[in-house]
């Protein structure tokens, strides 16, 4: 039995003795890291390296994980056409199953290893916000998040890197809010939120309008698929219009559980849960098949939107998206999450243009905040980015659902957060027309 | 010298010391010499490794099975996150994970004094129950623990004898990410070297005894219920531990990063590294950290698209999980060490006559499938 003790023995000291023998030396050889003062990260003369994390498995899957498909095909769209001054744009995507225990991991490798010079259309509340403060700390610019929570834009003091992109929540209750009070001043409104900033900050915008017509409030927390409780709850209230701050899921869920209470009120969602071909083929799914897939299960539904949609065939944006698509898609059909990505895309090859030849990351975010309030592009109101905000597009139209096409209802109205009015948009920013390159000049 | 050595390593304390002492100075080079997003990844590792060690004391040398210990993790990563809310930290980071461990050792107790009584099933659907429940008191509070969003974390800056000692044993400068993944490490050295401990003595001794057999284990003077107990507190410590190391690391306690997901995640640890192996613990935390890592590069760089990529991974830890159940099931280190001892006996059967047997690690390993 000594034998084998102490040949393990000596084995350890040998290797106890090499390991800290090579520590001295890498201690010896260690020196100090230099200052810096070349370019930033992630560029050179001839690149630019961006990166963004989405749900490309997992439950949110379905739907946001084509938002980078779109996003790819309109970088390397413009890429194929020479890139920006020169650059060429390199677009990474990461994984995070939208678990921000994911997205801190797949930030840290993204700005660490692969040396990301911006972050690029990131998505979600909970998981954006887990990294947000790492980027600001870093001095990454986090353009455009994919959210349309107010944390990202409303103190640029505060996360003087960070810019949202898409429509705030508060306003886009406030829209929401102002159409119901011209339209239905006589309805019961009930309303069905996602227990989180999402649903919040929408209360908060809707109630400026609309506070003395709201009977009752119910609210759901995400992964809890039973919604029996909270409609049959907006049932009795008589409550006999509901607008849901929801996501998609739950726009099919409260669907299905308001078919079987037998309770029939006019609906609005809000533009994050109201996909009709998604939500369609969700209601087949939960169903079982007991509802017909397809998208005209949601006929008559009011929404809203900031963006022009696939159903649009002849907008002069949606042209482009389909020639895009067609030259740089992956040969599947485009789709509305497609067009959102591409949407972003353009405004940050927008960014990019703005902030010049001698890109910095300094640079790119003095462009956004003094140019791009006059970004004309594919969204149809203009953005507020400037020194004091870093908010992103400013109103939206409300519309129905007619199958898997949308009427509109009214005209682009815009407003800022707080108790800023709502207004009709006269910036014109709705009609402009692309670029006949399809890319912005 | 020789001899001085000899006798440090035939007692149980010194051997671990002196094994402690070798994973300091590896750590130290590894840290240094790799990369900060290596060094991030060191640190997940280390927070899951010291989970899944506590796990593994509570399965493969007490015979419990825990589906909770996500939920305990998220205890102890909470308790760290309200700690660390202010521009000023209110105790420095050591003493955060320590109070972290108490609390969650707390908790642990409860749990414990439940689950003792509970076998097989019971057990594994009690501890179920932990894992969904907890992260549901997080969105119950939502106004002080952050609801769905969670608790950021708002690391306080390195202290300055941190950076001038790192500076004087490495000679570089202390990144954030370094002084992390060192605070993960050398925590769960401290850790293991305790759990190692308590393994090879009485304690140890005695919940072996419970898992073998109760009765025999009772007759024998021990006290079922205590022994129960005290496995589940020192098990429920280490989760405690590790959740407030996993703040650190990943800067938020949201209940997302706490499903039952994570605790189903260090069971696989434990099974993939081989039950009731300290060693087997933080390799299948190894394999749990780099591996999708590994599998979504590969498929990259095969020229799959990020989606393809994206869904390798589960694709290709799944396979891992299968190959090493039916090709080792005994885990990793359990298949490595009965085939070391085999062929062990082997030499041993040709060199000398006296043919002596392989020892109770065979035997207890066998047990503890």
């Amino acid at each position: 039995m000594k034998s084998p003790t102490n040949t393990r023995l000596r084995r350890l000291v040998v290797t106890t003795g090499v390991a800290l023998t090579a520590l001295v030396l890498s201690a010896c050889g260690g020196s100090r890291p230099d200052g810096g003062g070349e370019a930033d990260p992630g560029v050179t003369d001839s690149t630019v390296k961006v990166g963004a994390h989405f749900p490309l498995t997992g439950v949110a899957a379905p739907g946001y994980s084509e938002i980078p498909t779109g996003a790819k095909a309109y970088f390397d769209f413009v890429n194929a056409n020479g890139g920006v001054h020169g650059r060429k744009i390199e677009y990474l995507v990461r994984d995070d199953a939208y678990d921000p225990t994911k997205t801190s991991t797949v930030t840290n490798e993204l700005v660490l290893k692969d040396e990301i010079f911006a972050m690029v259309g990131g998505l979600g509340t909970p998981t954006h916000g887990a990294v947000v403060d790492f980027l600001n700390d870093e001095g990454v610019p986090d353009l455009f998040v994919s959210s349309g929570s107010l944390q990202w834009g409303e103190d640029p003091e505060k996360l003087p890197w960070t810019f949202g992109w898409q429509t705030d929540y508060e306003s886009e209750g406030k829209v929401i809010g102002k159409y119901v009070k011209e339209n239905m001043p006589d309805a019961k409104v009930g309303l069905f939120l996602q227990d989180d900033d999402f649903g919040e900050d929408g209360e908060k915008g809707l109630r400026q309008s609309l506070d003395d017509q709201i009977v009752e409030v119910q609210k759901y927390t995400s992964g809890n698929t039973d919604v029996a409780p909270q409609v049959s709850a907006l049932q009795s209230s008589g409550a006999d219009l509901v607008i849901g701050f929801n996501t998609p899921s739950y726009t099919a869920l409260t669907q299905l559980t308001a078919l079987k209470l037998g309770y029939k009120p006019k609906w609005f969602y809000s533009n994050v849960g109201s996909d009709a071909t998604l939500v369609g083929g969700l209601l087949a799914r939960f169903s079982e098949g007991a509802v017909k897939s397809g998208s005209s299960s949601l006929d008559g539904v009011l929404t809203t939107k900031y963006l022009d949609t696939v159903d649009d065939a002849d907008n002069a944006w949606i042209k482009l998206w389909q020639k895009v698509w067609e030259q740089e898609g992956d040969g599947k059909p485009l789709s509305n999450y497609r067009v959102y990505g591409m949407a972003q895309a353009y405004t940050f090859v927008q960014a990019l243009q703005a902030a010049g030849k001698d890109l910095t990351r300094q640079g790119i975010v003095d462009a956004i905040e003094e140019e791009g309030g006059d970004f004309s592009g594919p969204v149809l109101a203009p953005f507020a980015y400037s020194s004091d905000s870093h908010m992103g597009t400013t109103g939206m139209r409300v519309v129905s659902l007619k199958g898997a096409t949308t009427v509109p209802e009214t005209e682009v109205e815009v407003t800022e957060i707080g108790d800023n009015p709502v207004e009709l948009d006269d910036s014109d920013a709705g009609k402009d027309e692309p670029p006949s390159s399809g890319i912005p000049e | 010298m020789q001899r001085f050595l000899r006798r440090i390593w035939d007692s149980t304390l010194g051997r671990h010391l002196l094994i402690a002492a070798l994973g300091v100075a590896v750590v130290i080079l590894v840290v240094e010499s790799v990369s900060d997003f290596r060094n991030v990844q060191l640190a997940s590792m280390a927070y899951l490794g010291l989970a899944a060690g506590g796990l593994t004391i509570l399965t493969g040398l007490n015979g419990q099975i825990s589906l909770g210990h996500g939920a305990l993790m998220a205890i102890g990563a909470y308790t760290s996150a309200l700690m660390l809310q202010g521009a000023e930290p209110v105790l420095p980071l050591l003493a955060i994970v320590v109070v972290a461990t108490l609390v969650t050792l707390l908790v642990g107790t409860v749990v414990g004094v439940a689950a003792a009584r509970l076998h097989g099933p019971y057990l594994a659907g009690a501890t179920l129950a932990l894992a969904i429940a907890v992260p549901g008191i997080a969105l119950f509070f939502s106004e002080r623990l952050g609801g769905e969003a969670g608790l950021r974390v708002r690391m306080p800056e390195i202290p300055v004898w941190v950076l001038d000692a790192a500076y004087f044993v490495t000679g570089s400068e202390l990144t954030r990410s370094r002084y992390i993944s060192y605070l993960a490490w050398f925590t769960l050295i401290l850790g293991f070297v305790l759990l190692a401990n308590l393994s090879r003595g009485r304690v140890g001794r005695r919940w072996r005894a419970v898992r073998d057999d109760e009765v025999a284990a009772e007759l024998a003077g021990i006290n079922l219920g205590r022994a129960r107990i005290s496995a589940f507190m020192v098990s429920a410590a280490a989760a405690g531990a590790a959740g407030a190391l996993m703040a650190f690391a990943v800067r938020l306690a949201a209940p997302s990063g706490f499903t039952l997901t994570l605790s189903l995640t260090l069971l696989a640890a434990v099974v993939l590294g081989g039950l009731g192996s300290l060693t087997g613990a933080l390799l299948g935390a190894a394999l749990l950290t780099f591996l999708p890592d590994v599998a979504s590069n590969v498929g990259r760089d095969a020229g799959l698209t990020d989606i393809q990529a994206a869904q390798l991974a589960p694709l290709v830890y799944g396979l891992v999980m299968i190959a090493v159940i039916l090709l080792a099931p005994l885990g990793i280190v359990g298949s490595l060490q009965s085939i070391a001892a085999r062929r062990r006996a082997r030499t041993r059967r040709t060199s000398t006559t006296s043919a002596a047997p392989t020892g109770a690690v065979t035997t207890s390993k066998g047990e503890a499938r």
